[in-house]
């Protein structure tokens, strides 16, 4: 409510009826295309989900008739939902930790002045601001395993005995200090170019923080004698934390539903299939919409859950330290 | 030598090895598309690990296939273009209409339900875009809406105004409210003010949140795949590019330059207005 606590309820004022017609007026623009864009679908995507309907029937079908569990039955028993969604959790949380940390590195690196700082810090955005086609081809293109740069470049300098089929290989076997390991390939390959891709953003959250950061406090600490480690340790690694919440959050979302990334990389193959793309495959392939929208809702929920827990986790660790 | 000073000159000198490697690891990339783009195909196949043309090896063949129209052997990615940008301006304008009185209300103006609708608009940003891909692909096909630009722009606008907001109401929220309020003692009404006196000093910030807008609708390819896939006409130039990756024999040089040609706009835009941009998306990640 807009009254203050502790005033009685009354009728609002002229001046704040206004206000309330004016502030109304002025976002319905905005709030009839988000319904009619995302909360109408959202919605409708609820109710196909326990439906029988494949595309063809969507034409002339109702809203409402023949309810039915059968999607989410087919979905948890149909081969490689499980793998699925393992895939996504390991692409989510390996693309997440690794561009938070890398924006780090790079923030941290760039932190003080020098000669040509600010082209350095605008180049390092490119990777994020490029059409995520370009960048993918060019990636295919250096990873070829006949035409590709890299593998031409390892088999030259590095010695590798074969090219590598970074983006078709489900599992890599490598002799690693004499054990014999798999490693999924493709996999880590589509997990290094989120990395690749999205480090920028991160980088650029933290480097504002970083610089907002008072100097004071770090001189204080090195004339006690703090080296730099122990200053990141205990004095900015600190200031940063809120930042780097806010970013795992954020970043955890937007790599959990991504779709064009995996899709024109690989297109879900050799164990790269994360459940946007299974979607996408069961709607464009068997044009089951209802399978698919029991799918995407599922993601939805797990997605979720997973940040009710950790708004959970974080909100107690919060009170404790406050306790 | 102390741990301090053990530590002084290990980092000082990792931060240039650092420094170094993450400017390789980002430019070497769009490098490797310029120089691939220059090169004849045959090159490529006979010399895959070389990173340079040599002069009489140019071309210019790969940009005239990929950019003449299809009538003329061409891959038409011209007219491509042309659909890019009618979208990407189109969502720019129509956003910033629908967000800059949104975002200005949020800011300054105390209504109910402003809370909730704040949140709503975050809330956008949860749901993956294949959960929204369904419905609205079978909303647009009853409405006549598939196949065409303009619903493409109204998907873009939905998926950008909920961001455009967020940086918009970032930045009135530091107008002071004192310029606003002499101007209404003036007798401006509240459209007059945000019209004559808020728009004009929020000029930096609308440059930044276009350019994000222009960019994110520029580069998007889900939607444009599920909408224009069976439109040639009406493809943009990223799902044209992907298409032609995926049905036709179209050599690896030729791609390359078309992605040059998809990425040089953006890069050039972004160079141009690169200040403000990141200024507008971090606002307030400095105060928390």
């Amino acid at each position: 409510m807009s009254t203050s606590p502790g005033v009685t309820r009354r009728r609002p004022s002229p001046m704040q009826r206004s206000q309330n017609r004016a502030g109304l007026a002025f976002v319905s623009p905005t709030l009839l295309v988000v319904l009619v864009i995302v909360v109408v679908p959202i919605a409708w995507t609820v109710l196909l989900a326990f439906q029988h309907a494949r595309l063809i029937d969507l034409q002339g079908m109702g809203l409402f008739g023949n309810w039915t569990w059968g999607n989410f039955d087919q979905v948890f028993t149909a081969p490689g939902f499980w793998t699925s969604l393992w895939t996504t959790l390991v692409y989510t949380v390996g693309g997440t930790v690794g561009s938070i940390l890398l924006g780090l590195v790079a923030a941290l690196a760039l932190r003080r002045p020098f000669r040509g700082r600010g082209v350095v810090r605008s180049t390092m955005l490119l990777p994020y601001v490029a059409p995520v086609v370009a960048v993918t081809f060019v990636w295919e293109t250096a990873l070829n395993p006949q035409t590709g740069v890299i593998n031409n470049w390892g088999m030259h300098l590095f010695g590798w005995h074969r090219p590598i089929a970074f983006l078709s290989t489900s599992s890599y076997k490598a002799d690693l200090l004499g054990v014999h390991v798999h490693l999924p390939m493709a996999l880590m390959t589509v997990v290094a170019f989120e990395i690749w891709r999205y480090f920028p953003f991160a980088f650029l959250f933290l480097l504002a923080r970083l610089q907002a950061v008072p100097a004071g406090i770090e001189e204080a600490a090195t004339v006690d004698g703090a080296t730099q480690s122990q200053r990141f340790r205990y004095i900015l690694l600190p200031q940063l934390m809120p930042v780097i919440a806010l970013l795992s959050v954020l970043r955890f979302i937007m790599t959990f539903n991504k779709f064009d990334d995996i899709y024109l990389l690989t297109g879900g193959n050799s164990g790269t299939e994360v459940v946007s793309v299974r979607v996408y495959n069961f709607l464009t392939a068997s044009y089951d919409v209802g399978a698919a929208a029991a799918q995407a809702l599922l993601l939805a929920a797990i997605l979720m859950v997973l940040l009710g827990i950790y708004f959970g986790f974080f909100a107690k660790r919060v009170q404790e330290e406050e306790a | 030598m102390s741990r301090a000073q053990f530590e002084d000159r290990l980092f000082g000198g990792l931060r240039y090895v650092v420094i170094a490697l993450l400017l390789i690891a980002t430019v070497f990339p769009f490098y490797y598309m310029v120089v691939l783009s220059f090169r004849p195909t045959g090159q490529l196949l006979l010399h895959p690990g070389s990173l340079w043309i040599s002069v009489h090896d140019l071309t210019l063949s790969t940009y005239k296939t990929i950019l003449e129209p299809t009538s003329k052997g061409g891959q038409g990615l011209l007219g491509m273009l042309r659909n890019s940008a009618l979208v990407s301006l189109g969502t720019v304008v129509l956003t910033l209409a629908a967000s800059v009185p949104g975002a200005w209300a949020i800011s300054r103006l105390k209504f109910v339900g402003s809370r909730q609708i704040s949140a709503l608009f975050l809330a956008v940003y949860l749901f993956p875009a294949t959960l929204l891909a369904v419905p609205l692909f079978v909303m647009f096909a009853r409405i006549g809406l598939q196949g065409s630009l303009v619903g493409l722009a109204i998907v873009y606008i939905a998926q950008t105004v909920p961001v455009s907001i967020y940086m918009l109401k970032n930045y009135f929220t530091t107008i002071p409210v004192s310029v606003e309020e002499a101007a209404a003692l003036d007798g401006c009404s509240r459209l007059q003010v945000l019209w004559r006196v808020v728009l004009p000093l929020a000029a930096p910030s609308l440059m930044a949140t276009g350019l994000y807008v222009f960019m994110i609708a520029w580069n998007e390819f889900l939607f444009a795949l599920l909408f224009l896939a069976a439109t040639p006409s009406k493809w943009t130039v990223s799902l044209g590019l992907s298409q032609m990756n995926n049905a036709i024999e179209v050599p690896t040089t030729v791609l390359m330059a078309g992605s040059v040609v998809l990425t040089v706009p953006v890069i050039v835009l972004f160079y141009v207005a690169e200040r403000f941009l990141t200024e507008g998306l971090t606002t307030g990640a400095d105060k928390s």
